[in-house]
């Protein structure tokens, strides 16, 4: 059983595609991560599954349905977190709930028996009739997200859920994911965190100008693509050294600002080499999904 | 522009979610916005009633304030209509980005649009309603011929309500709207026969009011306050539903291009 499926997708706006031909698929129960940095088409992928948008080619279905045609009787078993917080400033926390749940046809009775659990869930019990304008980001982001299961969802999506929260409030969105998982939930999610990738996915696609460059779970990226330890190398002279030493003691050997970026699977001979160098500071550590991302979607600033 | 975007609306019950949803909001300041919304046509139809009406003799088959009263029954249904559409329409629209959030639920923009279109409406009706209230209290309505007058708020509060919507459609902030009501709205305030008959006017402006949908609401309310059946009802009637059907198409085709591009 497949619950989402798109092949060969294309999109354009004008003389610029978008999305130039991607495929993916969703399991039930996995929890799927589009990576990307800004700009390389993952809120318009997640808009064309949703069907919000038609792709100019290429097919989507959603839980069998097709989409766009179905998207609608489709959206009724997804549940979705919009990049942008868009909870209903009119509302407070239980009326925006209430009011959610009744744009899915549900009863008020079977609304109002579903909401002191998804306030438990979002730890906004205790802010049930404040209004929307009185909660911190955080808190918003937890209430857009009980939102999204105001409809018990077996899928749901989120478009780079954490974006602009502190790290505690990052920590808690990422603990109530699991649970949703645990609960047998799917997930589909954009990011451009890779702590947060690789906390959360079983399976990620890496998407650059509007294509899937990459595959796998997080530890395959990085097993396939790059060497495994990586020594960082800042201070005044990095660069010199880098030139004249580094780059000969390492099987690639990146600048990034200030920082040099060694990448090699055995790192003794560069750590020797620095231990003799008071004048640099280095930093050795093993390869992460970062340095698959920025060595297959470049360094150069996106805007 | 693409011919998806003309589809002809799916129209569905599900629209109710989305009146319901604004009627909610309104409720929790429905005092203060009636109150509101009823002080401005007041001061016109009282100042202008007594005031202007003191000095001229009842030529138009009427006392002036039964004239008046007619008018700004139908003119503050236009007013009411035309900022629910547009000013509330563009910050649930773009501001706050509400209609996104119904989209992603199984309702769709026909939906969406159908509601903020009949939800504009209710809310112009109730302006209306209102101020015809408070004329027939002041004995201004003749009969209760007058309870037809409120169909034909309905009618025009569509009608206002989607030609509004094509503005939030093409809107790119707030002060775009003005230019709608000084191109629009205050000619017709001034020439669809508010204030003083039509034909007292130039020729030339005559046959520019008489394609504003304004003149054709004032053409069936004033008579129907007045104990008479108005002449040409279905023409005014027909006018009105032309200009909320096209003007529904047109804001919905838009909206699409604008939202599901």
């Amino acid at each position: 059983m497949v619950y989402l499926t798109a092949r060969s997708l294309r999109k354009s706006y004008g003389d610029h595609e978008v999305i130039a031909g991607i495929d993916l698929e969703l399991k039930p129960g996995e929890c799927f991560g589009l990576l990307g940095p800004n700009g390389a088409g993952k809120t318009t992928t997640l808009r064309l599954c949703l069907g919000l948008t038609d792709p100019d080619s290429g097919t989507i279905s959603m839980f069998d349905l097709p989409v766009p045609r179905a998207a609608r009787q489709a959206r009724a078993r997804a549940g979705v977190v919009p990049q942008m917080d868009n909870l209903d400033p009119d509302f407070t926390v239980r009326e925006n709930l209430l009011v959610y749940g009744r744009y899915f046809g549900l009863g008020d009775e079977y609304i109002n028996a579903r909401i002191p659990a998804l306030l438990e869930f979002a730890g906004l019990a205790s802010r049930a009739d404040d209004n929307i304008k009185t909660l911190s980001g955080g808190m918003k982001r937890r209430l857009t997200l009980a939102r999204a299961l105001i409809n018990d969802p077996d899928l749901i999506f989120l478009d780079e859920p954490t974006t602009g929260l502190d790290p505690q409030a990052r920590h808690l969105i990422w603990q109530r994911l699991r649970q949703l998982l645990a609960q047998g939930k799917t997930i589909f999610l954009t990011t451009h965190f890779m702590d947060e990738a690789e906390r959360l996915c079983h399976r990620l696609a890496i998407m650059d100008r509007g294509r899937m460059i990459a595959g796998g779970s997080p530890r395959e990226l990085v097993d396939t693509h790059i060497e495994p330890q990586v020594v960082e190398v800042f201070g005044d002279g990095a660069e010199a050294w880098a030139g004249a030493y580094g780059a000969g003691l390492s099987e690639r050997c990146e600048k990034t600002g200030e920082t040099v970026f060694c990448y090699a699977r055995n790192v003794e001979p560069l750590l020797h080499d620095l231990e003799q160098r008071p004048e640099l500071r280095y930093l050795h550590r093993p390869a992460n999904l970062e340095d698959v991302f920025l060595r297959l979607t470049g360094r150069d600033l996106r805007d | 522009m693409s011919a998806k975007y003309w589809r002809l609306p799916q129209l569905s019950w599900r629209f109710a979610h989305v009146w319901r949803r604004n009627v909610m909001v309104w409720r929790k300041l429905a005092i203060p916005s009636m109150l509101g919304n009823l002080a401005d046509p007041m001061l016109y139809m009282l100042g202008f009633g007594y005031g202007l009406g003191r000095m001229l003799p009842d030529t138009f088959g009427m006392s002036y304030i039964a004239f008046i009263a007619a008018g700004t029954v139908c003119s503050s249904t236009m007013m009411s209509a035309s900022f629910e559409a547009m000013y509330s329409g563009f910050s649930r629209m773009h501001v706050q980005k509400t209609w996104d959030a119904i989209m992603n639920a199984p309702v769709t923009l026909d939906d969406v649009m159908v509601g903020e279109a009949i939800w504009a409406a209710t809310k112009s009706f109730m302006s209306g309603a209102a101020v015809l209230l408070v004329a027939a209290a002041l004995g201004l309505c003749q009969s209760a011929l007058a309870l037809w007058v409120l169909p034909v708020m309905l009618l025009t509060g569509i009608a206002f309500a989607s030609l509004g919507l094509v503005m939030t459609a093409l809107s790119p902030s707030y002060d775009f709207f003005m230019y709608y009501f000084t191109l629009f709205i205050t000619p017709a305030m001034l020439l669809c026969g508010v204030f003083f008959p039509t034909d007292q006017l130039p020729q030339v402006l005559q046959h520019v009011a008489s394609f504003l949908p304004l003149t054709h609401a004032i053409a069936m309310a004033r008579p129907l306050m007045n104990d008479t059946l108005p002449a040409s009802a279905a023409l005014h009637t027909g006018v009105l539903l032309l200009y909320a059907a096209a003007g529904f198409y047109v804001a919905l085709a838009m909206t699409r291009r604008r939202l599901l591009k």
